[in-house]
């Protein structure tokens, strides 16, 4: 970032949220870079910028999207990038249908199952063919409930092949980049005004300072966080920011590229490493049944041989892992143990299984420094659900509410739950601080960082590096001698790890196992130094293939510590990144299709004619030799089809895709739909939300009425929550901190002056926030940083809400909890529930205590007669509008 | 000794100061080319996340109806879980689905965190609980 000419943060409030890292912004502004600011409300960010841009909440496909029709339709995109690294060129089959011609669906919509058959949405093939995925074709509601858009965290979809069809001068009407054109035509300034709340004035002042500060001498850089993320729609959001930052060749370039701004110490890890119920580690999926049932079954579907790239190599990477959990009892004669691998049959994530505790599907749950009473959306539905459980183990530091919800949680307080009636047992076990355990983080850049050890664990406190393989060592204890088919894979688990005095197992040794080793061959036993010697025979173990290269020489190059002042400005010498240590990813799109740099300003990697390699400031992102004329049959398929100008070496046919002919559930392009609540309708499409999004229609999870219809007034107003600097997420490991509880000891809401005077709400009162959910109530913070957003015929009122605080006992500060108010609607790309705009009301004066809080919540659902249908239309009618749950018109 | 700040994902780089086996300072380390020295107030106050007061050392139990937690030994607990894990397992399990296909699997043990910890104890939490069959893990990645 510190190398961009301009900064654009959008769905982050970067400088209070990641403060340290918000100086780059500094440094980049500090050398005339522009920084502006795309938010609903007016922060610290807004502050040092130089502009901030308030927008509606769930708005913002409107106006990237007509960026990138301004890019287009101005001429402005960078040519020779767009022509040679992305798939501008290649052609869509003709039975593809836009949303602009469907009244916002895309070809192939299933309105009984509310997702798409993306088939006509493939390549272009000869002979009238499309290209497919290798495995045939999946249903959207199938690959949706498996989250699979997650399993593109280190790679693109797989095709059948890349042979794909091109038209390199643009013209045909079927190319990605007349398709793209055509798509975001209606997207202008004026609906960016109508829809975002945003003057035509201030997107000309965005759209000429992005586009002057992009090229070949200069470079945009977007930011982002859960304020893109936590939508009904929100890959696409990111999606949207992709198309524009390739359409001006912003990508693999110093000061390019879209930052993800992650808000956990080794969330980008637990991704990578996935605690997560669809993937296993480097993005391999979970097996489903029906699609995986055998390993040809599951090897066919992750990648082809004949597509392009290093995914083309899915098959060693899955057998790696499989022999580094499985060991000898993994072999050739038993596909190396894959149906040890448990299967998905549909979605399994957090809050489905939440859904699955209410229906007392789920006995037991672990929760290990998650906070979901507070933390999780509709935090209401969360301790219900834990109520429900045989036995709950709760691993923190601290007492959270997720703890003690049975004693002092929000439904004792209402009277909806008596201890004395709760059966679920609690275990709380305390756990390790960072500084009382090593092993390593990896930052939102990709980074490993190893932790040393500095002190001892006090008490009872242990890592979950202990706990768990002393758990994992006892339940293989208590099942030794098992004649039971189903125990074989706890009882055959790799599972020894060297243990210190105190019993805790080396994290070294773990790290050691993630990188893998040779099994064969004179350097048996040796660590792995980087993917590509991953073999599919059986001959090397990893237990996360794009870890690999992290133990390279039995070296922890995770503690790598080069100070950063003696090393250049990619500083490769501290810490280790993935892959390969590469700093920016896709790098060779740093250079032209020749191999050199696009400017001497912009230089980073370039085609070193007389070493016949590539070399630059960082480790090259493509094959090191590969000169920049090749042009292999792409017919050889894997790496070895690679051309010398297919920078984008995880992905199916080496471009950056504009339209993703695969890959995603709720359509190729990114298309503007209103969030599950909104009191705007869509102006751009009949389809009032996104027809792909995963709806919950139950009594326990009503929405508000949208866009005018009927008991829309009854919940007028917008709110979106947010983090401030002081505080982290549920609280855990903040609220329990004297200094941090001092600096921001109570719940607040921020209104605007004019909300204020319109609800009678005074500055430092109190205020009720009620939602088709729940009550909270707030403080009252009166401030001009929220804006009232002239939209169409009407005034949004936004109201922010920090979500850090929950009801208990235990915490040095506590209060009410933004995330009661959420419902559970998700994005079916990626299962994350659409957090960041809802529809509430607002009124001066604490919320009721006991059952007369739920009366209060009844009332308002009874005055804009929710059911549970109301907002869970799939398709919108226009002739009735949103508003299916009243009388029938 | 070198650190690394636990909580948002810049990964800010920390020096951790101990005296008589107790840290009694955590301060930004200049050497950090990420953050050169630098820490926020969270970073800043984690001291107290390691010293606070309010820390809980102990192992807690609270039996089923019951109005307060009472003392449970680290052991004691672990033994427990164990075996309400196993039991758990076995209650839930399901070998197939309706047409036959594999499931091998129990849909009665689930897990949500992991974003706060190490790569290591994700893997190992990951992998226990894929070989045990219980797929719902889940962290705030998915939040």
């Amino acid at each position: 970032m510190a190398n961009a000419d301009c900064i654009i943060i959008q769905g982050s409030n970067m400088a209070e949220c990641h403060p340290v890292g918000f100086q780059w912004v500094a440094e980049a502004k500090a050398r005339g870079a522009k920084v502006i600011h795309i938010d609903p409300r007016f922060t610290r960010t807004s502050a040092v910028a130089d502009k901030h841009l308030p927008i509606r909440a769930g708005s913002d496909v409107v106006l990237l999207g007509a960026l990138i029709n301004y890019v287009i339709a101005n001429d402005l995109w960078f040519k020779e990038y767009v022509t040679a690294y992305t798939n501008a060129a290649t052609l869509v089959h003709e039975d593809y249908r836009d949303a602009e011609d469907l009244g916002g669906l895309f070809s192939g919509f299933d309105p009984e199952k509310g997702a798409y058959d993306n088939s006509s949405w493939a390549y272009d093939e000869a002979d009238e063919g499309a290209i497919g995925e290798p495995a045939g074709p999946e249903h959207g509601a199938e690959a949706g409930a498996r989250a699979s858009g997650d399993t593109f965290g280190s790679g693109g979809p797989p095709l059948e092949h890349a042979e794909v069809l091109r038209d390199d001068t643009l013209q045909d009407p079927r190319t990605v980049f007349q398709i793209v054109k055509r798509h975001y035509a209606r997207y202008t300034p004026e609906m960016v005004r109508d829809m975002c709340g945003i003057s035509e004035a201030d997107f000309a002042y965005l759209a000429k300072t992005i586009t002057e500060n992009s090229g070949r001498d200069r470079t945009t850089c977007f930011a982002y966080a859960v304020g893109w993320t936590q939508h009904s729609l929100g890959a696409q959001f990111i999606r949207a920011a992709a198309i524009l930052q390739l359409l001006l060749g912003n990508v693999g370039r110093p000061g390019g590229g879209i930052m993800a701004l992650r808000g956990h110490a080794s969330i980008q890890g637990s991704t990578d490493i996935p605690t997560l119920f669809n993937l296993l580690p480097g993005y391999l999926p979970m097996p489903s049944a029906g699609r995986h049932d055998t390993l040809e079954e599951y090897l066919k579907a992750n990648a082809s041989k004949n597509q392009k790239g290093f995914w083309a190599d899915a098959d060693a990477y899955t057998i790696s892992l499989l022999k580094a959990w499985w060991g000898d009892a993994a072999t050739a004669d038993n596909d190396w143990a894959y149906d040890y691998l448990p299967r998905l049959t549909g979605a399994h994530g957090t809050y489905e299984t939440v859904m699955s505790m209410l229906r007392d599907e789920v006995e037991g749950y672990f929760l290990l420094g998650q906070n979901p009473a507070v933390g999780s959306a509709h935090g209401r539905m969360q301790r219900l659900g834990m109520s429900h459980l045989k036995w709950l183990v709760v691993r923190d530091l601290n007492m959270i509410e997720s703890a003690t919800w049975w004693k002092d949680g929000p439904e004792i307080e209402s009277g909806e739950l008596r201890s004395e009636d709760i059966e679920t047992e609690v275990f709380f076990l305390p756990a390790a601080t960072h500084v009382e355990k090593a092993g390593s983080f990896t930052q939102t850049q990709r980074l490993l960082q190893w932790r040393h050890q500095a002190v001892a664990p006090p008490g009872e406190c242990q890592s979950e590096l202990q706990f768990f393989y002393e758990l994992g060592h006892l339940i293989r204890e208590k099942l030794a001698g098992s004649q039971d088919e189903r125990d074989r894979p706890l009882l055959d688990l790799t599972w020894d790890y060297p243990t210190d005095d105190h019993g805790d197992p080396d994290p070294e040794s773990v790290l050691a196992e993630i990188n893998g080793r040779h099994l064969t061959g004179p350097d048996a036993g040796k660590p792995l130094s980087a993917y590509t010697e991953l073999r599919a025979d059986g001959s090397t173990t990893a237990g996360c293939w794009i870890y690999t290269g992290v133990y390279a020489e039995g070296i922890n190059h995770a503690a790598n510590r080069k100070p950063g002042q003696e090393q250049g400005p990619a500083a490769t010498e501290w810490g280790w990144a993935w892959p390969a240590n590469r700093r920016i990813l896709y790098n060779r799109a740093s250079a032209d299709p020749a191999g050199k740099p696009w400017s001497e300003r912009k230089k980073y990697i370039w085609w070193d004619e007389d070493q016949g390699k590539w070399v630059g400031e960082d480790v090259p992102d493509f094959p090191p030799t590969l000169a920049p004329g090749s042009k292999p049959d792409p017919s050889v398929g894997g790496p070895a089809a690679l051309s010398g100008d297919d920078p984008f070496i995880m992905q199916s046919d080496g471009k950056g895709w504009l339209f993703a002919p695969k890959g995603l559930v709720d359509g190729p392009l990114p298309t503007h739909y209103e969030a599950q609540e909104s009191p705007v309708a869509n102006r751009l499409y009949p389809q009032q939300q996104s027809p792909a999004r995963l709806k919950y229609p139950r009594k326990d999870n009503l929405s508000a009425p949208s866009a005018g219809s009927p008991g829309t007034d009854v919940y007028p107003y917008v709110f979106t929550t947010y983090r401030l600097t002081e505080h982290h997420t549920a609280g855990g490991m903040s609220r329990w901190l004297p200094y941090l509880s001092e600096l921001q000891p109570e719940m607040f809401c921020e209104v605007s002056p004019e909300l204020a005077a319109e609800r009678g709400l005074e500055p430092y009162g109190w205020a009720t926030i009620i939602s088709a959910r729940s009550a909270i109530e707030a403080k009252v913070l009166v401030t001009e940083r929220m804006t009232p957003l002239t939209v169409g015929d009407h005034t949004v009122h936004q109201i922010g809400l920090p979500y850090h605080w929950g009801v208990g006992n235990s915490a040095v500060v506590s209060g009410d909890a933004a995330n009661d108010l959420l419902g559970v609607t998700l994005d079916p790309n990626v299962q994350i529930q659409e957090s960041k705009v809802a529809s509430c009301d607002i009124r001066p004066g604490r919320r009721p205590r006991g059952p007369e809080l739920l009366a209060l919540v009844a009332e308002y659902q009874e005055r804009a007669g929710l059911t549970v249908e109301t907002g869970n239309r799939t398709v919108t009618d226009p002739a009735e509008g949103e508003h299916p749950g009243g009388p029938t018109p | 000794m070198q650190s690394v700040c636990p909580y948002c994902a810049v990964g800010c780089g920390q020096r951790v100061y101990v005296k008589d086996e107790k840290v009694v300072q955590i301060e930004g380390d200049p050497d950090s080319p990420i953050s050169r020295g630098r820490l926020c107030p969270k970073g800043s106050a984690s001291e107290q996340l390691v010293n606070s007061p309010g820390r809980q050392t102990k192992v807690l139990y609270r039996a089923p109806r019951a109005k307060e937690w009472q003392r449970l030994d680290l052991s004691t607990a672990v033994d427990m879980i164990a075996d309400r894990f196993i039991e758990s397992r076995r209650r839930t399990w399901q070998q197939e689905d309706d047409e036959g296909r594999l499931l091998r699997r129990t849909m009665g043990i689930a897990s949500l965190g992991g974003a706060t910890l190490d790569n290591e104890e994700n893997y190992l939490i990951k992998k226990l609980f894929t070989a045990a069959g219980a797929v719902q893990t889940e962290n705030q990645a998915r939040i």
